[in-house]
């Protein structure tokens, strides 16, 4: 289950949809509001999303994941529109035969989520000022090189991606 | 076109009409759209674009159904 909403994001209950007798282990993972982030203070975000996008490449992210892992069921929630310090921005939970398998592919699902699936955030400071978060280009684990104007697919096997925690 | 995120805030909307002779690539329709919004400038490197959805290169050739969108780097999660 891929889903975008503006509502406040039932993670209890998206965990519970996720468990499962076949599975020995669910991951849930939940990205929340922060308030401090290189020195400044966070009052809130605002999240902002290109829909029909977002849901197909959300889409196709499970789709990669469960072609890696064993996974039984997974489900990938964003919320947009404005929320305070503590919110829940996304919540990605799985459910695998064993516990590594369900770190790995919920992992998976975030970090590339945060590379490839097109919303955006923006900030707003404690001094008053907004701004949208849009970091440098950074290649994905899924092949797909987003960077820079060009957009080509990259040979080889995937590897980590490495980009700053924001 | 469709415009999201701090490109839409620079270029003060979210659609755009541009009028192109064929055949107009992706990267074609970035460079009227930089030259028609010059105030898209400061993203004018990190620009991503979208043909129906999905990412594409600047060497993808338009028709008149696609639907085309332009955006900064993302930030979602």
């Amino acid at each position: 289950m891929i889903r975008l909403t503006r509502e406040p994001i039932d993670f209890t209950s998206l965990t519970e949809r996720v468990r499962s007798n076949q599975t020995g282990a669910v991951v849930l993972f939940l990205g929340t509001v922060r308030e401090l982030t290189a020195g400044r203070r966070t009052i809130a975000l605002d999240y902002d999303a290109y829909p029909e996008m977002a849901r197909r490449k959300m889409a196709e992210l499970v789709e990669q994941a469960r072609q890696r892992w064993p996974i039984v069921n997974v489900e990938v929630v964003h919320r947009l529109g404005h929320l305070e310090l503590g919110d829940v921005s996304v919540a990605v939970a799985v459910s695998t035969p064993h516990r590594h398998q369900a770190f790995e592919a919920a992992k998976f699902l975030i970090d590339e989520l945060k590379v490839v699936v097109p919303i955006w955030k923006k900030e707003n400071w404690a001094d008053g000022q907004t701004e949208w978060v849009h970091p440098a280009p950074e290649a994905s684990d899924t092949g797909y090189q987003v960077s820079d104007i060009r957009y080509q697919e990259r040979e080889g096997p995937p590897h980590s991606p490495s980009f700053p925690d924001t | 076109m469709r415009l999201f995120a701090r490109a839409r805030d620079l270029a003060g909307t979210d659609e755009l009409c541009l009028t192109a002779e064929q055949p107009v690539t992706v990267g074609t329709l970035r460079t009227i759209l930089l030259q028609r919004c010059p105030a898209l400038g400061p993203l004018a490197k990190s620009l991503l674009a979208a043909v129906d959805a999905d990412y594409a290169a600047d060497d993808r050739v338009l028709t008149e159904t696609n639907e085309v969108a332009f955006f900064p780097p993302v930030s979602g999660g």
